[in-house]
């Protein structure tokens, strides 16, 4: 009864990931066999590449500035929501839109909106008299511009984990807080909502961090990771040397580096959930 | 009541009109003419409708309905599979008895921690080296197994009863056709919950097919709107925002239909992004 999933299992998943593993301590290329045993040498290749540093710091800004906000923002969205009975559905789905839209469909749209002469934002902002920034092709902006597209994206997921939380806190809780003398709902939401919405947000903000790290196809679509690295990010690297300057085995100690933040993101999770968050 | 709810259906509003901002501009693209969409005006309605020019050239240029039929065939294939390997794997991990069991649980747990980008490049090393590359299978069978699939249904037929179980048993099932005659119509709500989540995922996806495929033959709806962008348009916004907004409408529309569903589904499977 297991041995179809446990089959596939092995062949899909468990060898080629230990495969991997192995890999990035080789010099394989597409093409040359056997490779070379190399110890650290990728790792350290990669710690004296500049091109690489960039690629983390990109990843970890782009990171830093979507979790947060989308994690906020749909915190944000689904109180508002939630808030009274009406346009709960329409709501939802707008915000929702994002989630389920073909991510590089969308991304060409944003291209023609962000577009620096004929993109319609630039001419609203021409119009009111403020700067034209090229926003996908300027090194100053370009990490903001897929952070913000990012928001974008996952803003309407995390509401929706959010709204399931939301619904899960009993409604006399709010009122028996009332009636304890917390009157604004600003002390309501501080004293019961958020201390019981903890395990939910622990777990929006660690699934935020997740996808947030896998940011490919924006990068692969609008920049290349250019302008002059400017928007580099570990899977695009990881891609880039794998598939189009065929190193392999380099591109495979990549890869082990983003598995160890992706595991780094959920040994924390771990830890915290252990300790603080309380259940309601 | 209804008037001290005006200022937040007006900000929601205001947000959702920001939010479907891209959505608006893309549809308005695709019925302008060139010389419209670079005069860079802010009005959305085209002095000259240009849809069947913009539409007509993505139509003539690309294989749009191959690349669809292929993101239909992928996906169905995909969940298929899953589906085929996952549920009798949940049943056995929930319900049966046997050594080793604990130990397999585990490794699905150790499954859910490795993103499917690490085991990419061996497969693709391995499925170029079978003459794989460029075929449904290489696009399909990495994404056959789903450990969140088995996760998912073994939470779920826990809460079966057992009397359900050993009622079948008495009448003499063998445990096979207890999982698809007794288990799988009770697993429904797990089941579309998971195929929402599944299809959007792997429609949606660009960085497997990339690697797997090459030109338009295996192309899905990702990469069709990707190499219509490099190959064909330029800068022929009008005709790229028409491609994108074919490529994105299937979904969208089913979307559409059942909002609740997959909203649901979404929030009952997110554990796994």
């Amino acid at each position: 009864m297991v041995l179809p999933a446990g089959l596939a299992y092995l062949l899909m998943l468990l060898l080629p990931t230990l495969a991997a593993v192995a890999l990035a301590f080789t010099d394989y290329e597409l093409g040359l066999w056997p490779p070379a045993w190399v110890g650290l040498g990728n790792f350290e290749e990669m710690a004296a590449d500049r091109g690489f540093r960039s690629s983390v710091r990109n990843t970890l800004i782009y990171v830093g500035i979507v979790t947060p906000a989308a994690v906020a923002g749909g915190l944000a969205l689904a109180l508002l929501v939630e808030a009274g009975g009406r346009g709960r559905t329409l709501f939802r789905a707008v915000f929702f839109l994002p989630v389920v839209s073909l991510t590089v469909a969308m991304a060409s749209a944003w291209q023609y909106l962000l577009h620096p002469t004929i993109g319609p934002l630039n001419a609203a902002l021409r119009g009111l008299g403020l700067g034209t920034p090229f926003w996908l092709t300027s090194s100053d902006w370009v990490l903001l511009t897929l952070a913000a597209i990012g928001v974008w994206e996952s803003i309407g997921f995390n509401m929706v984990l959010f709204m399931a939380g939301l619904t899960a806190i009993p409604r006399e809780l709010h009122a028996a807080a009332e009636v304890d003398g917390a009157r604004s709902a600003w002390d309501r939401f501080r004293l019961v909502t958020w201390p019981l919405l903890g395990p939910t947000t622990l777990f929006v903000v660690t699934i935020s961090m997740i996808r947030s790290l896998r940011v490919f196809d924006t990068v692969a679509v609008l920049t290349q990771g250019g302008p002059n690295k400017a928007s580099e990010v570990l899977l695009y690297t990881m891609y880039t040397e794998g598939f189009t300057f065929l190193r392999l085995g380099y591109s495979a100690a990549v890869t082990l580096v983003f598995l160890l933040v992706v595991l780094a993101v959920m040994w924390i999770q771990m830890r915290v959930l252990d300790r603080r968050v309380h259940y309601g | 009541m209804a008037r001290r709810d005006l200022p937040r259906l007006g900000l929601l509003s205001l947000l959702g009109l920001l939010f479907l901002m891209p959505y608006v501009w893309m549809v308005a693209a695709s019925l302008k003419p060139l010389d419209e969409i670079f005069r860079a005006s802010l009005s959305l309605w085209p002095e000259r409708l240009a849809a069947a020019e913009n539409y007509g050239r993505v139509i003539a240029r690309v294989p749009v309905a191959q690349y669809i039929w292929n993101g239909v065939v992928v996906c169905g294939g995909i969940l298929f599979f899953q589906l085929l390997f996952a549920i009798p794997a949940g049943y056995a991990l929930a319900k049966l008895r046997f050594p080793g069991r604990e130990w397999l649980f585990g490794a699905v747990m150790l499954g859910l921690l490795v993103p499917p980008h690490v085991p990419a490049l061996p497969l693709y090393v391995a499925f170029s080296g079978i003459g794989w590359l460029n075929t449904f299978a290489a696009l399909i069978a990495p994404s056959t197994i789903s450990v969140f699939a088995i996760f998912l249904f073994r939470q779920f037929f826990k809460a079966l009863p057992d009397e359900l179980l050993h009622a079948a048993r008495l009448d003499g099932m063998g445990e096979w056709s207890i999982v698809w005659r007794v288990v799988l119509p009770n697993a429904w709500p797990a089941a579309t919950a998971f195929a929402i989540f599944s299809v959007v995922a792997h429609w949606n996806d660009l960085f497997w097919p990339l690697i797997a495929t090459q030109g338009h033959e295996r192309a899905t709806p990702a990469l069709g709107v990707l190499y219509f962008r490099s190959e064909e348009a330029g800068d022929d916004f009008g005709a790229m925002m028409a491609a994108a907004v074919i490529m994105t409408l299937p979904l969208v529309l089913a979307f559409l239909l059942a909002q609740r569903r997959f909203v649901e589904g979404i929030a009952t499977t997110g554990l796994k992004g």
